[in-house]
C-alpha cells in the first residue's frame, strides 16, 4: 500500500523515527485498537490513536456526557452534554483524523457481550473505573489471548500495565480479586486531578502505538505507578503466579463472569 | 563526493523538489524503503537545507551514501543504496 501526499505530511513525524518508519506507519494504519471507557483515560488515548491514524478505533462505552465529566475527559466539550459520549468521542476523532474508521459500541461491557467486542480487536485499552469492569475486561483479553493496557487513577495517583499472552502477569496476578465494594473509593467519591487522566491514558496509547508498530519494550510484567504530589515515577516488578485463577498453570476461570458493582456505582 | 563517472546507475528515482525538509528525507525513506535490498535510489534535491540534511538523515539509518551528481539547475542527485531496513 502506497502512501498518498497527504499521509505522507501527516504522519512524517512518525515516519521519520527510525523506530517507527513506513513500515511501522502501515502498521499501525492496519492496526485495530479496542478503547473501552470513553472517559478520562480513554480520552487522551482515543485522540492520540486517531490521530496516529490507527486503522479502526473501537470504543464502548454506556454512559452520555455529564458536567461533571469536562475536568478530565479533554474528548467532550461544553456542547457534547447529554450526548452518548461514544457519538461524542468519535466526532473528535473524525475531526482530528478523518482517515480513521470508529466503530462505536454504546453499551456496557459485561460477560454476555465481552467476549464478541474484543474478538476483532488487536489491541484492547482499560479505561474503566470501576473493579468489577477491569477484572472481566482482564479476564476476557487473558481468555481471548488479547494483549491489554491497564490503567486506573484517583486523586494524584496513577498506575498501569501491559498484558501480553503468554509474555507476563495479567492484571489478577497482582490484584487477585476486586476489594470488597465498601474498602475503596471511586473517583466520583475521592475525586482526581484532570491531567493525572491525560499523564496516564498517553502511557496508555504508546503502549498501544509501540504494540502495533513492534518497537520498543512493553511494560508487561510491570507496574508503573506515577504519583504527582511527589513526582515519582515507579516500575515494579511483578511475577506471573503460576496458580492465578485465568492465567495460571490450573485455570478456574474459563469464560468471563461479572462481579457484582458497587453499590455507589450503581 | 565520487566523480559521476564512477557512480552505478540506478535503480529508482524520485524528484524531492517540490517538498522541503523534512518532507524531502520523508521522501527518500519511504521509496527507498520501497526498493530491494541493495537497490540504489536517486533523489532529486534542491541545494542548501535538503542538500545538508537528507545524506546525514540516510546515514543516520544506516544506508549507503554514494554519492552526488550536479545537475547545474540548483539542483543535486542524491544516490543512495538500500543497507539498512
Amino acid at each position: 500500500m502506497a502512501f498518498s501526499d497527504e499521509q505522507l505530511e501527516r504522519y512524517s513525524r512518525h515516519i521519520i523515527l527510525k523506530e517507527i518508519g513506513p513500515r511501522g506507519q502501515r502498521k499501525l494504519m492496519d492496526g485495530k485498537v479496542l478503547i473501552i471507557g470513553a472517559g478520562g483515560l480513554g480520552s487522551p488515548a482515543a485522540m492520540y490513536l486517531a490521530a496516529a491514524g490507527v486503522g479502526e478505533i473501537g470504543l464502548a462505552d454506556a454512559d452520555t456526557v455529564d458536567l461533571s465529566n469536562l475536568q478530565r475527559q479533554i474528548i467532550h466539550t461544553t456542547a457534547d452534554l447529554g450526548k452518548p459520549k461514544v457519538e461524542s468521542a468519535r466526532e473528535t476523532m473524525l475531526e482530528i483524523n478523518p482517515e480513521v474508521r470508529v466503530d462505536v459500541h454504546q453499551t456496557l461491557v459485561t460477560a454476555d457481550n465481552i467476549m464478541d467486542l474484543v474478538e476483532k480487536y488487536d489491541f484492547i485499552l482499560d479505561g474503566t473505573d470501576n473493579f468489577p469492569a477491569k477484572f472481566l475486561i482482564n479476564d476476557a483479553c487473558v481468555l481471548a489471548r488479547k494483549p491489554l493496557s491497564h490503567a486506573g487513577i484517583i486523586r494524584f495517583q496513577g498506575q498501569l500495565t501491559t498484558y501480553a499472552p503468554g509474555r507476563g502477569p495479567c492484571y489478577r496476578c497482582i490484584f487477585v480479586e476486586p476489594p470488597p465494594p465498601e474498602a475503596v473509593p471511586t473517583c466520583r467519591q475521592a475525586g482526581v486531578v484532570g491531567a493525572m487522566a491525560g499523564v496516564i491514558g498517553c502511557l496508555q496509547a504508546l503502549e498501544a502505538v509501540k504494540y502495533l508498530a513492534g518497537t520498543g519494550a512493553l511494560l508487561t510484567g510491570w507496574l508503573l505507578t506515577y504519583d504527582a504530589m511527589t513526582m515519582d515515577f515507579r516500575k515494579i516488578k511483578i511475577p506471573s503466579r503460576k496458580n492465578c485463577a485465568v492465567c495460571g498453570e490450573n485455570p478456574t476461570i474459563l469464560k468471563p463472569f461479572d462481579y457484582q458493582a458497587a453499590v455507589c456505582d450503581l | 563526493m565520487s566523480s559521476k563517472a564512477k557512480l552505478p546507475p540506478p535503480d529508482g528515482f524520485i524528484d524531492a523538489t517540490d517538498v522541503v525538509c523534512p518532507m524531502t528525507f520523508v521522501k527518500a525513506k519511504v521509496a527507498l524503503e520501497e526498493m530491494d535490498m541493495g537497490g540504489v535510489l536517486s533523489i532529486r534535491l534542491n541545494e542548501g537545507e535538503p542538500l545538508q540534511n537528507v545524506p546525514r538523515s540516510l546515514k543516520d539509518e544506516g544506508q549507503q551514501v554514494l554519492g552526488l551528481q550536479n545537475n547545474e539547475d540548483g539542483t543535486y542527485n542524491l544516490l543512495v543504496r538500500r543497507a539498512a531496513e
